[in-house]
């Protein structure tokens, strides 16, 4: 278990590193994506199957594609498809799938040989996690309801096209 | 099969929270900003569960349900300003919009 978090820790600090570098934007998404699959694989390891289920459901599923859908948004334009030609040249695409091979060789480590017959110290299970978030951070759901409220008014008031 | 030490869990938290300090740093690009913003929330909500995993506690996963709430909320603002900084200014280079108009 602690050699599969030391090498997800590994790959999660090389694909940051790859993405605050890269110059365009969907490479450093790739990579970006590839980074949160780590953490959620770390995640895993430290007994929190839920937060590593919302992190590649939320963060790699939800936020990244939005950010996707942006970066489709700016590049309209005959010019595009030209660079969607150039995006899909192996070498822009490699270093993302070598580093997301790792985390699906870890995993299948993990499925194949039972390493969670002797899990960490103790796994918190979504059971645990939804009876602490509504009973004692009831408020705190509240709030993020708040937060979210804003969110959304705030983006719809900021993301409307100005009439002039 | 002994478990992984707090202490390294917070390392590689701290890591990856100054990567995005450092990212917000070193690039001018909104696009990037944003993107550096996201690897900082990240960070916190992974030293979150790593506490929550050392006192075995799910006070740490309910903290970060809390992050990706407000990751969410604030990257659907951060991306809707950066599309009207993209239609105002025609570039996403964040010193474009450093004068103050008034």
């Amino acid at each position: 278990m602690n050699v599969i978090f030391y090498l997800a820790g590994a790959v999660a600090i090389l694909s940051t590193v790859l993405a605050i570098s890269r110059l365009n934007a969907i490479h450093a998404l790739l990579y970006m994506i590839v980074s949160l699959l780590a953490v959620a694989l770390s995640f895993f390891t430290l007994g929190a199957p839920f937060a590593a289920v919302l992190e590649v459901i939320i963060y790699a599923g939800a936020i990244m594609v939005l950010f996707v859908f942006v970066v489709m948004l700016l590049n309209v334009g005959p010019e595009a498809t030209e660079q969607e030609r150039l995006w899909l040249q192996p070498a822009n695409w490699g270093g993302p799938a070598v580093l997301a091979v790792i985390l699906i060789a870890e995993l299948a480590y993990v499925t194949l040989h039972e390493v969670l017959a002797a899990p960490p110290a103790q796994i918190i299970t979504p059971l645990g996690v939804s009876l602490t978030l509504l009973g004692p951070y009831l408020l705190g759901v509240e709030l993020a309801s708040f937060v979210l409220m804003a969110g959304l008014v705030a983006a719809f008031h900021a993301g409307r096209r100005e009439p002039d | 099969m002994t478990t992984v030490p707090t202490l390294y869990g917070m390392v590689l938290a701290g890591i990856l929270f100054g990567l995005g300090v450092l990212g917000v740093i070193i690039r001018r690009n909104l696009f990037f900003i944003l993107l550096s913003l996201e690897i900082m929330l990240n960070a916190a909500g992974l030293a979150f569960v790593v506490a929550g995993s050392r006192w075995a506690q799910a006070d740490g996963q309910v903290m970060f349900i809390f992050i990706l709430t407000v990751a969410a909320a604030e990257l659907s603002v951060g991306l809707a300003l950066l599309i009207q900084f993209q239609h105002r200014f025609h570039t996403l280079d964040i010193d474009a919009a450093s004068d103050l108009r008034g």
